[in-house]
Parts: C-alpha cells; sequence; structure tokens
C-alpha cells in the first residue's frame, strides 16, 4: 500500500475542492440567474473538459503551464518552482478539469429557485448578502453537496491528466490511480488490489455520505 | 396620515409598454384591473423596486424610492413595502415562523419570534406555526405570506392575484380578512387582479389597464357606471357598484330592503343583519327603462330617475343609457329601438326596472 499516493489523492480531492466550490458557486449561481450575450458559448466552454479525452486537456494544459508560456513564467518566478511535474501543476490541472463537475450541478441548484422567492426574500427587507446565505444557499445545498461530491470523487479517478501534467513523482504528484497502474506495469498485483480495494471503499463511502445528507437536507423540503 | 400617500409614474414604450400615473392614499384599497398580459404584475413590481422602467417615479409618503430622472433607485430591501406574491413566495425550508421571522429583521432578535406568531394569529393561522410551506393548505399559505407581508410594517402593502390558487369558500373568507386588516392598517393597499369578483369586494378604487395604459381610474361607483367603457363592458359586462345598507329584512317573504343614496332597492334574501353595510353590484343588461311607472308586474324596483348620459357609439351592438337615480347611477343597456321608441336623451325622466334576484348583495365585513 502506497500510503504517500493515498494522501496525494486525499489532498488532491481537497484542495481541489477548496478551489472550485466558490468559484462554482460564485459562477453557477451567475449562469443560474443572470442573462446575457454569449451565455451559450460560455455554458459550452464550461462543458468543454468533460467531452475532451484527458491525455488531449493533459497536453493543452502542459503547453499552456510548460517554462516557455506566460503562464509557466509567471509562477516560476512567484513561487520559484514549475508547474509541470508538481503537486500545484497537477492540482491546477485537477481544478480545470473538474470545472464541469462543479459548475452544472451548483447551476443546476440555483436554477431551482423560483425568482418569486429570491423576489420575496427581497421584499423580506434582507439584503443580497442575507438573501444569499439564508435563502439562496439552503435552497441551492443539494447541488452544491453534489458539485463537491462528484469533484471529490472525480478526483480521485482522475489519471490521463495527472499523467500528462504531474508524471509519476513519489509524494508529490502519483496518485493512488497512478500508483495503481504503476503496480501492475510491475506486477505487483497484490498492491494494486489493496489499492483498488482502498479506492472502491473510499467511492462507495462517498456515495453513502452524499445519500445521507442529501436526505437529511431535502427531508424537510419534500 | 397623508405623509403616506403613494404617488405612481411610470413610462416606457419598450420591452413591457408602460403608460399609467396615480396615486392610492392611505385606507384606500386601488385594484389594478385589466387582462393578463396587461402589465399589471410589472407595475407591482415597480413599486417594490424589483423592476425600473425607464421613466419611473415612486413615492410613498416623503420617501422617493424610485426617480428616474434623478437617478435614485432604492433597492427593494430599503423600501418599506409588504408583497403578497402569485404563487406567495414562501421559504420552502422555512417553517411558518420563520417565513414570517425573515421579515422582521428591524426588529430585535429577542422579540421576533414573539411577533411571527402575533402577526400569524392576526391572519387567523393560530395553529401551524411549526410547519413547512407544502404541508399547509392553500388558503394558509396564502395567510403566512399575509402575515410576513405585514411584519415589516410596510408603508405601502401589495398583493398579485392573491386569490387566484384558492378555492371559491376560501376566497370568500381572505376577503373578509383583507377587508379587516385594511381597515385597522391605514396604509395603501395595491390589489392586482383579473377577476372582478374581488374589486366588487374590496377596492375602493379601480384602475382600468389595457397593454400597460391606464385607460380609466377612479373611485369604485363612479368608474363602473360610467357608460363608455367598452373594455370593461366586453371582458365583464357594465354594471354600477355603489353603497347601501340593509335597512328592513323579511326573511318569511324572502326579501331584503336596501337603502343606498337615491331611496330603497328590494333584493332577494341574505342572511344579513339590520344596518349591515353592502355593496350592491346591479348589471347593465338587468335594467329595463320605462317611460311611466309600470302596474301588474311581478317586480319590486322601479326607480325613478334622470338619464344623465347616453352612449349610442355605432361600435356597439346596444345603447348604454346611464339613468342618474338619487345620487346613484345606474347603467342600462337597451336596443337602439328602444331607445328611439322611448325618445330617450340626455335629461329624460323615466324608470329603471330590475328585478330584485338580479342585484348582486356584497356585505362589507366588520363595518
Amino acid at each position: 500500500m502506497d500510503w504517500a499516493a493515498l494522501r496525494v489523492s486525499l489532498w488532491l480531492g481537497a484542495g481541489t475542492i477548496a478551489i472550485l466550490l466558490p468559484i462554482g458557486v460564485w459562477f453557477g449561481r451567475l449562469l443560474a440567474i443572470r442573462r446575457f450575450r454569449g451565455k451559450l458559448l460560455v455554458e459550452a466552454l464550461v462543458t468543454v473538459p468533460l467531452v475532451l479525452p484527458p491525455t488531449v486537456l493533459g497536453f493543452y494544459l502542459l503547453v499552456v503551464f510548460g517554462a516557455r508560456s506566460p503562464l509557466g513564467q509567471a509562477f516560476q518566478t512567484l513561487v520559484g518552482q514549475s508547474l509541470p511535474f508538481s503537486f500545484m501543476g497537477i492540482l491546477l490541472a485537477s481544478a480545470i478539469a473538474n470545472i464541469p463537475f462543479v459548475i452544472q450541478p451548483i447551476q443546476r441548484g440555483f436554477e431551482a429557485i423560483p425568482s418569486d422567492v429570491r423576489d420575496a426574500a427581497a421584499c423580506c427587507g434582507l439584503t443580497p448578502w442575507q438573501r444569499f446565505l439564508r435563502i439562496e444557499v439552503p435552497l441551492a445545498w443539494p447541488g452544491i453537496l453534489t458539485a463537491a461530491i462528484l469533484t471529490f470523487a472525480h478526483t480521485l479517478g482522475e489519471f490521463g491528466v495527472v499523467l500528462m501534467v504531474g508524471g509519476n513523482l513519489p509524494g508529490e504528484t502519483r496518485t493512488l490511480s497512478v500508483a495503481i497502474y504503476d503496480r501492475m506495469q510491475a506486477f505487483d498485483d497484490r498492491s494494486a488490489g489493496i489499492m483498488a480495494a482502498t479506492l472502491l471503499a473510499i467511492a462507495v463511502a462517498t456515495l453513502m455520505l452524499t445519500t445521507t445528507l442529501a436526505r437529511r437536507v431535502s427531508l424537510p423540503r419534500g | 396620515m397623508a405623509d403616506r400617500v403613494l404617488s405612481v409614474k411610470l413610462r416606457q414604450p419598450a420591452p413591457i409598454p408602460l403608460d399609467v400615473e396615480f396615486t392610492c392614499d392611505p385606507g384606500d384599497v386601488l385594484a389594478v384591473f385589466g387582462p393578463s398580459g396587461s402589465g399589471k404584475t410589472t407595475i407591482l413590481r415597480s413599486i417594490a423596486g424589483l423592476y425600473c422602467p425607464e421613466h419611473a417615479w415612486v413615492q410613498s409618503g416623503a420617501d422617493t424610492w424610485t426617480d428616474t430622472a434623478a437617478r435614485t433607485f432604492a433597492p427593494p430591501h430599503r423600501r418599506a413595502v409588504g408583497v403578497v406574491f402569485q404563487e406567495y413566495a414562501l421559504f420552502p425550508h422555512l417553517t411558518a415562523r420563520e417565513n414570517v421571522m425573515t421579515a422582521l429583521g428591524h426588529r430585535r432578535s429577542g422579540e421576533r419570534k414573539a411577533r411571527a406568531d402575533q402577526l400569524l394569529d392576526q391572519v387567523h393561522l393560530s395553529e401551524h406555526h411549526d410547519r413547512r410551506p407544502r404541508e399547509l393548505s392553500g388558503g394558509e399559505r396564502q395567510r403566512v405570506a399575509l402575515a410576513r407581508a405585514l411584519a415589516r410594517e410596510p408603508a405601502v402593502l401589495l398583493l398579485d392575484e392573491p386569490f387566484a390558487a384558492v378555492d371559491r369558500a376560501v376566497r370568500r373568507r381572505l376577503h373578509d380578512e383583507i377587508d379587516e386588516l385594511q381597515r385597522t392598517l391605514d396604509i395603501p393597499l395595491i390589489l392586482v387582479t383579473h377577476d372582478f369578483e374581488d374589486v366588487v369586494r374590496l377596492a375602493t378604487h379601480l384602475l382600468i389597464l389595457e397593454q400597460g395604459r391606464s385607460i380609466a381610474r377612479g373611485a369604485l361607483p363612479d368608474l363602473t357606471s360610467r357608460p363608455d367603457l367598452p373594455w370593461l363592458r366586453e371582458s365583464i359586462g357594465l354594471g354600477s357598484v355603489f353603497n347601501a345598507r340593509v335597512a328592513r329584512r323579511d326573511a318569511e317573504r324572502g326579501l331584503l330592503a336596501l337603502s343606498f343614496d337615491g331611496g330603497t332597492l328590494v333584493a332577494s334574501e341574505h342572511a344579513l343583519g339590520i344596518g349591515t353595510r353592502v355593496r350592491v353590484r346591479i348589471a347593465a343588461r338587468d335594467v329595463i327603462l320605462a317611460t311611466s311607472e309600470p302596474q301588474g308586474l311581478s317586480l319590486h324596483n322601479a326607480l325613478p330617475g334622470t338619464v344623465s348620459a347616453v352612449n349610442a357609439d355605432r361600435a356597439l351592438d346596444h345603447v348604454v343609457v346611464q339613468v342618474a337615480v338619487g345620487g346613484v347611477l345606474l347603467l342600462a343597456e337597451v336596443t337602439r329601438d328602444a331607445v328611439a321608441r322611448l325618445g330617450i336623451t340626455a335629461g329624460t325622466r323615466l324608470y329603471a326596472l330590475v328585478k330584485s334576484v338580479s342585484i348582486g348583495v356584497i356585505p362589507e365585513s366588520g363595518a
């Protein structure tokens, strides 16, 4: 069992959620309630990572993160470390790959709130922030929760993008999924089996947690 | 009291055409009446600050809420406005009490719960305060919405089709409650509706809207007795609405005598006490005109009056005759032939004949 890989995987999952959830709530809500020109295009762009083969996405991210790109150079100067083949690199790549998994459920969650209910909250004297925290977030909660769980599960399983951008550095970019592949290549079936079972257990546990939380949230509302 | 008058001017060519201007005094109920899509709800939204037309001016007492000329626009949460939305728009994740408490942000947190319960009791929802909207009936939800609208201690109360989603029995009870509330609140109340029963029951004033433009506005008896409102004629049929009082009740013969500003009317029996104030509506189609007092008819009401206006517009298939009976103006719809035969013109003295069963009697509660 590669504990370092498990740690990298869990940190990657948690980090991706931490980066994406605030952005997802802000942007998903925007897409749900605002009408603006080019909205269809934006919605299509948001979905692109979903349909793009992970290796293709990984390739482009490598190009964008690379030492010759402005982003890669800026990161190098600021952090003193290159993005490709680092944890920061796979975290950023994971965040980009997971955009559709976060935005879409959150957008649907906010879309499900009738506009009358938002108007009523304003007419009750609630400021925009109070409306957001006391009315909108509780009502969109199932969508936000789904987004977090999907992202976490998807990050644990992400293979192509991580391998392309991060390679296979132990303790840095080797996630559990990559480690399983690595072990299989070395004919170490036993280790691969343990780690596969671990991922399976985590997946089942996440699903059970989702169901429980979703039920607790939706029970009072029916 | 006069400092809480609501004044509204709204004008824009598109996307929703609007051209209205009105005021509403505290204690008055202004019904905004018109077909769906005529801009009724947009007017309410403009008052609440949920919408801002191109040219708009909304003033409540001394507070200017919207003035597009001066670039003034107060957001909805800074306007003392209570709104009952069409489908109530209750917060589904909160209980009835919490729904009302949401609008009590101006109160100290310690007293909100008690105040919410008090408001719910006031709208006659004495139980189920802990239930969520989906566990309440339509009428109960309506009451929660009303309590929530009142919780802000609004300077204006706006009701958007508040009875559309409840059955007739509940509707009658809610009519009574809103009527009762209006007597105690003393603020302007704007009621948007497409059901004339609501208007007759609750409104003191009426604004008739067609494609965003107000085609008539005024006190209810004045407007309903105008012979020249084709729109009103086509939609609900013309008919005067005026106030009366129960003078006598003859349960044995099934009759009710109503005194009004112009004499006495006999209507069919209603279980109403003597002295009860009522609203009377007489449809123009149910009024017959006679130049002499008829004899030998089953009729109870032969009201002597004078023709005050005649609308013989060619576009109409009938002639609308307005007859002054004392201080009340009745409308009668008669054929062109009848007008010619009887020689009816303005000033003609005649009798307006009304069957007692044709008189609509609507009690005003709490009076």
